[in-house]
């Protein structure tokens, strides 16, 4: 699993990647009250908002890193948004895409250095 | 830290906040607490036991003089010659095309003066233009040297009885200044949740140990601004500079219970002209309450159509209410598309939340009266 600096994180499989939101960033956020997915089959460029995630506070764009096309979104969370709470590195999942360019994920944070970076916040 | 945060002021309860961990954020000036625990949390232990407040960031003065009443009637639309010492009541500072400069709070706790509190945003605004309106011996008292604390819910008057016994004698906006605490208090009931509750005015210096002492009860849980929004919308309350601002009339934001009959009649308040004529022949845009049935919570700011695309208004406030169990709005819309259980639609983001007229509030208000 991959990290950004704005708290997704990646796990890719193949040449699928799923991206949700960290641990952190759910806490940060509190209690996610809806969750606004992706078409299939759009494409996006790195950095893209691709999602949003709203908590009883505010709504927050969620990017997609890399450059990909979308092929899945996790529906469950329409009805239970508070999985991404529950489970944010799990079955809190946004959506999954496909990646155009892997080598775009190697610039990304592994587990130790989201940590460490978690620290300078 | 950045310069706009290094100039934010502090309440006397600043230490209190960031020593139980509270996320702290500007608001109105000061660095104020958003959340304790979580807002969802703190919405529901309010709504289920008793939830303390820091409000010290709201303005708090007296206005004394033997023409007071007088004097600060020329200022907002209310009667005050019937308010009687140890009742209050809610009002508008108006401006003198019949906009509404702030929403506040006018008590008499005493026999001797008004007791004001406004919002925290714009008092410095209120007090210049209320001591500019004050004829030669009227005076206004700014309060700097006090604290503001509200404990609202239904375990409040509970709470709080057990320290100041006269309070469970009081009703839903009766104010009185008591003895408690081993200190001197102003307290009114009434409060920002539509629930039962007091709002107490302390001693800047005791504030502190106030506080400490009402959070040692187990049924007390410290609640931050975001559960405070969220309680006041379900409530159907509108927040000063979102949902009422210089350019919404009482008649328009629902708040016609703030003019009184005896004003109208005299018409002698400022304002008057428009909020008679909007009084009489309808206003072109009226505050109404959204239940959001599908799609993405409507915040403040969101386009609002009818269900044949054409624009009928905006969302000046809006979010998930947790007591609801789902997002909710106010909104100022064309009249004709006021009446409860009119269907709208709410463009975020680019795509349609279905939207329905709902009655305020949204949650029933449950006063002690």
């Amino acid at each position: 699993m991959k990290f950004t600096k704005d708290h997704e994180w990646v796990q890719l499989d193949d040449n699928v990647a799923t991206v949700g939101i960290t641990k952190h960033a759910a806490e940060q956020l509190g209690d996610v009250v809806y969750v606004e997915l992706p078409d299939i089959g759009r494409t996006y460029g790195a950095g893209d908002a691709f999602a949003v995630v709203e908590s009883v506070k505010a709504a927050s764009d969620v990017y997609v890193p890399f450059a990909g096309q979308s092929v899945a979104k996790n529906d469950t969370l329409a009805d239970s948004p508070h999985t991404v709470n529950e489970d944010p590195e799990g079955a809190g999942w946004f959506a999954k895409f496909t990646v155009s360019d892997a080598s775009a994920l190697d610039e990304m944070m592994d587990r130790a250095a989201y940590d460490a970076y978690l620290e300078t916040l | 830290m950045d310069a706009a945060t290094e100039t934010m002021k502090h309440t006397p309860l600043y230490d209190a906040h960031v020593g139980a961990g509270a996320r702290m954020v500007p608001f109105a000036g000061y660095q104020m607490p958003v959340q304790y625990t979580g807002v969802m949390g703190e919405h529901n232990h309010c709504r289920d036991h008793a939830g303390l407040f820091d409000v010290s960031h709201m303005g708090q003065a007296w206005v004394r003089g033997d023409k007071a009443t007088e004097a600060f009637e020329a200022l907002v639309p209310g009667d005050l010659q019937v308010l009687k010492p140890g009742r209050q009541k809610y009002s508008l500072l108006m401006t003198k095309d019949g906009g509404i400069i702030d929403d506040l709070m006018i008590s008499r706790p005493t026999d001797d003066g008004l007791f004001i509190v406004v919002n925290g945003a714009c008092k410095a605004g209120d007090f210049d233009h209320i001591a500019a309106h004050l004829p030669a011996g009227v005076t206004l008292e700014i309060l700097t040297d006090r604290a503001l604390v509200a404990l609202q819910g239904p375990e409040a008057v509970d709470v709080l009885k057990s320290h100041i016994p006269a309070v469970a004698d009081m009703v839903f906006m009766d104010a009185r200044a008591l003895e408690g605490f081993d200190t001197d208090v102003i307290v009114s009931r009434s409060g920002y949740t539509g629930m039962d509750g007091f709002e107490i005015s302390v001693p800047a210096a005791e504030a502190p140990r106030i506080w400490a002492t009402l959070l040692q009860d187990e049924r007390v849980q410290p609640i931050g601004l975001g559960a405070r929004d969220s309680l006041r919308l379900e409530a159907g309350l509108p927040l000063y500079g979102h949902d009422i601002d210089a350019t919404t009339s009482p008649v328009e934001a629902g708040l016609k219970f703030a003019v009184s009959k005896s004003r109208r009649e005299r018409a002698d308040f400022p304002g008057a002209e428009r909020v008679l004529r909007e009084w009489a022949e309808g206003p072109s845009r009226v505050r109404v309450g959204l239940k959001i049935t599908a799609g993405a919570p409507a915040r403040e700011g969101v386009e609002v159509v009818d269900t044949a695309g054409t624009a009928v208004g905006h969302v000046t406030s809006g979010g998930f209410g947790p007591t609801v169990g789902g997002a909710i709005a106010m909104a100022y819309v064309k009249p004709s598309c006021a009446e409860p259980g009119t269907r709208l639609k709410a463009l975020v983001r680019g795509r349609e939340s279905e939207a329905e007229v709902v009655a305020m509030p949204f949650v029933p208000a449950s006063f002690v009266r």
